[in-house]
């Protein structure tokens, strides 16, 4: 109940602020288990995607977040799991005792919907989008029947770039497209790089000035 | 009659208006109904909705006077400069420059205005915010194109806020026998330009076969502008009534406003053709975003600002 109006409080501000507007140019909001893959830049990606579902589509989808980061205080836990019922994944292979992809397929089974940024990190580089990690291709060949959506995050590294401290008012605008799927016989390699394709086929004319 | 019936007859007259317009748009919409769906009919209604809407919004402010007009305008400054400066390329070393203009340069201008001081809001940022700026993005350190991007932070700001101020800037204005009724300025000259948008819409529709400007605004006829420009004018010469001019003046200032708010429609689309985009947003339904809808009131407003302030002033 509280989380859920904190939720509403959190879209509600992130509306105002970046008066972003959801644009589904390859699929429609429809209900059903779906993966969505973003670009990352930052910390607040999943709150514009959230934004900009419709509140039923928004209480089953939850973020694939860094345990590493969230886990980090008592607020920013309580923040991640109670408010943004994150799933928290390990992302040090070294140190993991669960697969990554073991959660998220857990939380898919669940029936919930996933906000998932394939480049592993914030993307703080002049390139547009990272390479991306192999879970997308795991998830993608565990659950063939979840719609894998490409989502492209617009103008939000403009707003607060790294190392600023207070945040610009610009408008974002969050694009979904068509659903990828791993074709027969494709290898690894090649489905991450045209998952990594679809999603850049949906940014517009970069404003960062070259 | 008081200031107060003056503007309570204006708003009858606006929204016996609007009613009319949501019947004809009603009709229009059931005749067409069976056949294949019209987008200019679909176009038409919202536009007419979001009328409705932003009347309510002025109309409010009025009843909160000065105070509701400026908070009014400085919200419509910062929306419309979040327009531009999103469809403007920046780069990173452009942030403390851009932060400064939304948070410093934009409220401090609207707060000159609220303590009425003329002689710095007409030059806080042609001067002081003009000065600052580059110097802001020099200490940054990044030289490239720095030119192109000081220049184009200072055009916002000296659209979006510095010319859109001098809408609420009518109130401060000290006409001998005029007292107590600025808003009734502000009235006359949101009502003659935005009438005139809307006129030359409707006589576009009706009328227009000759394109005036295909390379900046496809959608723009001789007809359209002519037809729009004269009635604008005609209905401002008819509301003298509320202003401190003659009819014929108010007639010859009601012409010089559209002028200047068709010229300003085609400024704003040439920067939109530049940038690959048909609208500045998607604020206001129908109508596309903030600056959509003020691009006409933005160059209007300064001309008419000082055209009244130099003549009616002592």
């Amino acid at each position: 109940m509280i989380s859920g109006l904190c939720a509403s409080v959190i879209t509600g501000l992130a509306r105002l602020v970046t008066g972003v507007r959801g644009e589904w140019r390859g699929c429609e909001p429809a209900p059903g288990t779906r993966i969505y893959f973003a670009n990352h830049n930052s910390h607040l990606d999943f709150v514009l995607i959230w934004s900009v579902l419709p509140r039923a589509l928004r209480q089953v989808t939850r973020p694939v977040a860094g345990a590493d980061y969230w886990l980090k205080g008592k607020v920013r836990q309580l923040v991640g799991e109670r408010v943004f019922n994150a799933v928290l994944i390990d992302r040090a292979p070294a140190s993991q005792e669960v697969n990554p992809v073991t959660r998220m397929i857990a939380a898919l089974d669940d029936g919930a919907s996933l906000i998932l940024f394939p480049e592993g990190t914030r993307n703080l580089t002049e390139m547009r989008v990272l390479p991306f990690k192999r879970g997308l291709y795991h998830l993608a060949k565990a659950k063939p029947d979840v719609a894998l959506i490409p989502v492209w995050i617009e103008n939000l590294n403009r707003v607060m770039p790294k190392g600023e401290i207070v945040p610009i008012p610009l408008l974002c605008t969050v694009t979904f497209g068509a659903p990828v799927q791993v074709a027969a016989g494709e290898d690894k390699s090649s489905f991450l790089e045209r998952a990594r394709e679809a999603l850049l086929a949906l940014a517009p004319e970069g404003r960062d000035r070259p | 009659m008081t200031a107060t019936e003056q503007s309570l007859l204006l708003f009858g007259g606006v929204l016996a208006v609007l009613v009319l317009a949501s019947i004809v748009g009603f009709a229009l919409a059931r005749r067409h109904a069976s056949s294949a769906p019209n987008p200019t009919i679909d176009n038409l209604n919202s536009r007419i909705k979001a009328w409705w809407l932003m009347v309510i919004v002025i109309g409010l402010a009025f009843a909160f006077g000065k105070a509701g007009i400026i908070i009014l305008f400085t919200l419509a400054s910062l929306a419309a400069l979040r327009e531009f400066i999103t469809l403007t390329p920046t780069r990173r070393g452009d942030h403390a420059a851009l932060a400064i203009g939304f948070f410093v340069v934009l409220p401090l201008q609207y707060y000159l205005i609220w303590i009425e001081w003329y002689g710095l809001y007409s030059i806080f940022i042609p001067v002081y915010a003009f000065l600052l700026l580059p110097i802001i993005v020099a200490v940054r350190g990044d030289t490239r194109d720095f030119m192109g991007r000081v220049a184009e932070i200072q055009w916002g700001l000296m659209i979006c806020v510095f010319c859109l101020s001098h809408v609420p800037a009518l109130i401060t204005l000290p006409i001998p026998g005029f007292a107590g009724r600025g808003l009734l300025l502000i009235a006359f000259l949101v009502l003659v330009v935005q009438s005139g948008d809307v006129l030359q819409y409707v006589w576009g529709k009706l009328l227009g076969r000759h394109q005036i400007a295909p390379r900046l605004s496809p959608s723009k006829t001789v007809e359209g502008t002519v037809g729009g420009i004269l009635s604008a004018t005609l209905l401002g010469a008819a509301l003298w009534w509320i202003t401190p001019f003659s009819a014929w003046q108010a007639g010859l200032i009601a012409l010089a406003i559209n002028l200047m708010g068709f010229c300003g429609g085609l400024v704003m689309s040439a920067i939109k053709r530049d940038r690959g985009v048909k609208d500045w947003g998607w604020l206001i339904e129908g109508h596309g975003g903030v600056l959509d809808r003020l691009d006409s009131v933005i160059f209007a407003a300064p001309i008419f600002f000082h055209v009244t302030r130099y003549w009616w002033t002592p």
